[in-house]
């Protein structure tokens, strides 16, 4: 007892101090007691506000492009290489790069959030649009549809299905990712909270919010998935 | 000088060999013509080109030669005046009948408010007895309903020319049949003109007033051009106790296993003159091979 007993070491906290804490936590999820101490509500709502905006900037982009390469084999051999260079970048490495550019913490990560949900959006749609069955096109040839039109009301609705499926990969990778990001640029986020917790030794909160990116990472995706039911269609 | 209602003037396909060599040419210097009004049913074995012909009809398809005119203009691109029904129905599988057969009279008739078009998809979607069925998505329905959703999408545009490649192939036997007397019904009230691909026989007596005979690729022709002269109406039950059914249906027969191949061009053959055969009017039995050809004058 020479340590005045205190314990050896540092145990992962028992799961009875994890529920306190996330129940205390969950009890008062937005309250903000300046930078270094924000409920979790708050952490988790400045992240997926990230997220929403780097995604839908993405989405924005990534269809339309996805639409022209998916109709135009010209398009496609024009645009394949950069997409296939492009891609296999992991996100985090247009970091440096973003905050030098945007010289901004915060749109840096909305930048790596859009940069990471282009590609399987894009890809997809690509796919959906070029698949897309000829006989549904040559309806819309023979009722002498503009090209408008047909993308409108022929191709959209037959390739919806894939382009939600790159849609909910795309929201997947960009959840994974935020995480690391807000760990790099710090200042809010769940990915600071994260970090910050950790420096603060309490582990007990890092165990919590990985729970919580957990969460709200299977309600994002099943948000999309209820989406994709709407545009599914059977054969 | 009149013209016909559809003309063809020698209508070629021909594939380019990939290395540059002799290519592979379909059909050769197709021509026939259709008058307003009939309904005429091509015949042959796979591989004849006769869905090209029809894609070509359509403006789906490019000929590699010859001209296609309709009402005495060249039919260059897809129209809705050319309304198409294809084997495998081809309706959009997110939409619900009625919304299919929309999809159509909305094309067709632009400036028509929702209302308009509404009862008249209704309309032609009742005619073909599937009024119960308007809001069930084409999975929902079996293949004969499918195509006579499909049939209803067709006719509902009132194209010019309806041009059907084999409609009824994916059907059973006794489904067929019933979607058969149906057309027969919705076309005797429209009398558009048709140009039907088919494999059956019965089928194409039952349904045409004219049948063509296309002999084996490559370079498949028209041969011969059969008149069905049984009276209309017609249905499955009396067609086939009409004195000339059985003619008739030898004569095709005897066409797709025999000749059509005896016919059958090789490279550089000399096009066999069309002749018009009217075996239900004749008074022999089924002429032999020689006799047909003796007639083409070739």
């Amino acid at each position: 007892m020479l340590m005045g007993g205190a314990e050896q070491e540092a145990r992962v906290p028992p799961p009875s101090d994890i529920i306190a804490l996330a129940l205390d936590e969950l009890g008062n999820p937005f309250y903000d007691a300046g930078p270094n101490d924000k409920g979790i509500g708050i952490q988790l709502g400045y992240s997926i506000y990230r997220v929403m905006a780097g995604f839908l900037m993405a989405a924005a982009i990534a269809i339309p492009i996805g639409f022209v390469v998916g109709m135009s084999p010209l398009m496609y051999k024009a645009l394949n290489p950069f997409i296939q260079v492009l891609r296999p970048i992991s996100p985090l490495a247009w970091m440096p790069l973003a905050l030098f550019v945007i010289k901004d913490s915060e749109a840096s990560a909305i930048f790596v959030i859009f940069i990471c949900s282009i590609w399987p959006m894009l890809i997809n749609t690509a796919f959906g649009v070029a698949s897309v069955r000829r006989d549904w096109v040559n309806v819309a040839r023979t009722h002498e549809l503009s090209p408008f039109k047909t993308a409108l009301t022929v191709i959209l609705p037959a390739a919806a299905p894939t382009i939600l499926t790159g849609m909910r990969i795309s929201i997947g990778i960009a959840w994974l990712v935020i995480v690391a990001a807000e760990m790099l640029v710090g200042g809010t986020g769940i990915g600071y909270y994260v970090w910050n917790e950790w420096n603060n030794l309490d582990l007990a909160s890092v165990i919590f919010s990985i729970l919580m990116i957990g969460i709200v990472g299977m309600v994002l995706d099943l948000m999309l998935s209820a989406v994709s039911r709407f545009v599914q269609y059977k054969e | 000088m009149s013209h016909s209602f559809l003309e063809i003037q020698g209508l070629s396909k021909r594939f380019p060999a990939a290395n540059g060599g002799e290519g592979l040419t379909v059909f050769e210097n197709v021509s026939l013509n259709i008058e307003k009004g009939e309904f005429v049913c091509v015949i042959g074995h796979s591989g004849c080109g006769k869905s090209t012909i029809l894609n070509v009809l359509a403006g789906l398809d490019e000929a590699s030669d010859g001209l296609v005119f309709m009402n005495g203009k060249e039919v260059a691109g897809p129209s809705l005046d050319r309304g198409v029904i294809f084997q495998n129905y081809s309706l959009l599988p997110w939409l619900s009948s009625l919304k299919n057969v929309e999809f159509g009279v909305k094309a067709r008739w632009p400036s028509w408010s929702k209302e308009q078009i509404r009862d008249h998809s209704m309309r032609y979607l009742e005619l073909v007895g599937l009024k119960e069925a308007a809001l069930r998505k084409p999975a929902e329905l079996s293949g004969g309903m499918r195509q006579r959703v499909s049939i209803a999408r067709a006719f509902a545009t009132q194209p010019q020319l309806l041009l059907m490649d084999e409609p009824f192939g994916a059907l059973d036997a006794l489904t067929r049949g019933v979607i058969q007397e149906e057309l027969i019904k919705i076309w005797s009230e429209s009398k558009q003109t048709v140009f039907m691909i088919t494999h059956d026989v019965d089928e194409a007596i039952l349904l045409s007033d004219r049948i063509l005979l296309m002999t084996n690729g490559p370079y498949a022709r028209i041969a011969e051009s059969v008149k069905v002269s049984i009276p209309r109406p017609r249905n499955r039950n009396s067609v086939i106790h009409d004195p000339g059914y059985y003619k008739i249906r030898n004569h095709l027969v005897d066409f797709l296993v025999n000749r059509s191949k005896e016919l059958a061009g090789a490279s550089g053959a000399e096009a066999i003159e069309t002749v018009a055969v009217d075996p239900a009017h004749d008074d022999g039995a089924v002429r032999a091979p020689e006799a047909v050809l003796a007639k083409t004058g070739s």
